[in-house]
């Protein structure tokens, strides 16, 4: 296929499968952890991208798909006993299934009327998971150490877990590239740029803005089964974490919205300044702030973000970043 | 007939801004539609193409009836318009939002199929050296062109042209009546709203011309010029002029 020639494509694959591989020399567990976080932020900026940064619908509250999911998910292995790469499916069509329920009717409201009531997703289904017994109501769910049984012991299972998310990952990158270059993404971007004009030309909106929903809430739900069989434990408060939803916003912006490179760079770049924070004496309780003042100053001065600025600066580098 | 609008009436609270409008049209017909500001033209274009549903009446489009059909709907059978207040796709290309508009229209076209459209079509209104520039750094009359250029690359049956004109030097305006005529002649019948006179006298088959909502006179562009209830509509009743003029001389 033509598409694997596009540096556009293959520039963001490189880079995360470079990252990737990396921990697998020598073993080594910590830098695997670091690495997980970057891959995971990665695919879950590049997921909320194609709502984001294509569409132009900004959803505060994405992380409810990585929570249910991950509920979903969790609960399969633990209680019912299936196998991780299983569950893994059920964590993405659940949180899918979620996306396309919801779609045609929140993605009525546009604007600041439509990030509210993100939030207010989010929110309500944390609520609901609180009161569900048997997803351990407001105390979680913890994982039976035997379970680890299974996949060769607990070493085996987190070096399981860390390939699926890589694989995840590159997959994320694919199918936002193939959106930004279809008919589909033209229309998405269409919509972004005047909704109503969009329609007179045929666009039709309705559809097309709930199919890049479920698309974009399918892989958090994956994820979600990924990260907290790795965690294993599940908690409410862990699982439907709004700040981790900014972060995610923040993440897209920085990169550069509604490109295919940007949320990659943007999560990777994002992530290391966390660290550096958290590590710092001055910073370490004051992380959220810096992202707060972050997101506003890549508002107010590069609203494009970091590739969207590089694109319109220089010409030539239209080719090759996407 | 292409299309028939019977007795469409579209009220907004208490106003009425479209009351009881009948009128047909043929194919291959170029209609002017005429009327003061605030007259109704562009609700009633709004109704045509499905941003707004009529309160009252129906709209038949090929023989299908529309009338409460979303603008997508009404768009992929055939029906292109331009907007009066022009609405570019500011952050993608000229030739992005052509080919938006042949992706999306009547045939539904490929990306491949479409974006040869779009060059077509582009070189047909004059835009094509500006193809890979951004939207958004077009001027007016380069937007009213992509205005066109995207309503005719979806190959519509029939368009919809609001006010393609006003904004323009003399120049510019031979320039899209030039275009217009070439349209025209492509099979393409078109319903324009315009103000400059002398552009929609000279285009026109037919004119109707709506007031207060209304529709007050229809037929040939010279009978409706010398019509004396358009001539009132425009300038106020030439009797009472001459009246108001005695008794001040008396």
């Amino acid at each position: 296929m033509s598409a694997w020639r596009q540096p556009g494509l293959w520039l963001p694959l490189l880079l995360v499968a470079a990252a990737a591989i990396w921990p697998a020399f020598g073993n080594n567990a910590s830098l695997r952890e670091t690495i997980f976080t970057m891959l995971m932020s990665v695919a879950l900026a590049s997921s909320l991208n194609i709502l984001l940064g294509y569409t132009g619908y900004v959803n505060f509250g994405s992380i409810v798909f990585f929570g249910l999911g991950g509920y979903l998910g969790f609960y399969t292995v633990s209680a019912l006993g299936w196998h991780l790469l299983l569950a893994v499916p059920i964590g993405g069509v659940a949180a899918a299934t979620l996306a396309l329920l919801l779609g045609s009717a929140v993605l009525r409201l546009r604007g600041a009327y439509f990030a509210l009531a993100t939030i207010g997703i989010n929110e309500a289904m944390k609520a609901l998971v609180i009161n569900l017994d048997f997803l351990g109501g407001p105390t979680g769910m913890n994982l039976n150490f035997s379970i680890y049984q299974e996949y060769g012991g607990p070493a085996q299972a987190l070096w399981l877990t860390y390939w699926a998310l890589a694989v995840i990952t590159l997959l994320v990158i694919v199918v936002s590239y193939l959106v930004k270059k279809s008919k589909f993404g033209l229309g998405l971007m269409a919509i972004r740029e005047d909704e109503d004009a969009a329609e007179v030309m045929g666009v039709v909106a309705p559809r097309a803005k709930t199919t890049a929903y479920v698309i974009s809430a399918f892989f958090p739900g994956l994820i979600g089964v990924l990260f907290f069989f790795k965690n294993g434990i599940i908690e409410p408060e862990s699982a439907f974490r709004l700040h981790l939803s900014v972060e995610l916003l923040v993440m897209v912006m920085l990169g550069g919205a509604g490109t295919v490179l940007g949320p990659v760079l943007g999560a990777a770049f994002y992530q290391r300044l966390r660290g550096l924070l958290l590590t710092s004496e001055l910073f370490k309780n004051t992380q959220l702030v810096v992202a707060g003042v972050l997101l506003l100053l890549i508002v107010l001065f590069i609203p494009a973000g970091a590739v969207g600025w590089l694109r319109h600066r220089f010409a030539p580098l239209r080719r090759l970043l996407e | 007939m292409i299309l028939q609008v019977d007795n469409v009436t579209k009220q907004f609270g208490g106003l009425t801004a479209v009351k009881n409008v009948t009128f047909g049209l043929e194919e291959g017909e170029i209609l002017g539609l005429l009327g003061p500001n605030g007259a109704g033209k562009t609700t009633l274009f709004n109704c045509l193409n499905g941003v707004y549903a009529p309160t009252m009446g129906r709209i038949i489009f090929r023989g299908q009836d529309v009338t409460g059909y979303r603008p997508y709907r009404v768009a992929r059978l055939g029906l292109a318009r331009t907007h009066q207040i022009v609405r570019p796709l500011n952050e993608l290309s000229v030739r992005e939002n052509v080919v938006v508009g042949a992706c999306y229209g009547r045939e539904g076209l490929g990306l491949r199929a479409a974006t040869r459209v779009a060059d077509e079509v582009l070189e047909l209104v004059g835009l094509h050296e500006r193809s890979h520039q951004l939207a958004s750094s077009l001027n007016v009359a380069q937007k009213k062109r992509l205005e066109m250029a995207r309503a005719l690359a979806s190959h519509p049956y029939l368009l919809l042209l609001d006010e393609v004109l006003a904004g323009l030097n003399t120049a510019e305006v031979m320039g899209m009546l030039a275009t217009i005529r070439k349209i025209c002649e492509r099979g393409v019948t078109i319903i324009m709203i315009e103000h400059i006179m002398h552009a929609i006298m000279n285009l026109s088959h037919r004119i109707l011309v709506l007031n207060y909502g209304e529709l007050i006179a229809q037929g040939a562009p010279a009978e409706v010029a010398q019509d004396p209830v358009v001539i009132e509509a425009y300038l106020g009743n030439p009797e009472m002029a001459e009246k108001l003029l005695e008794e001040e001389e008396i």
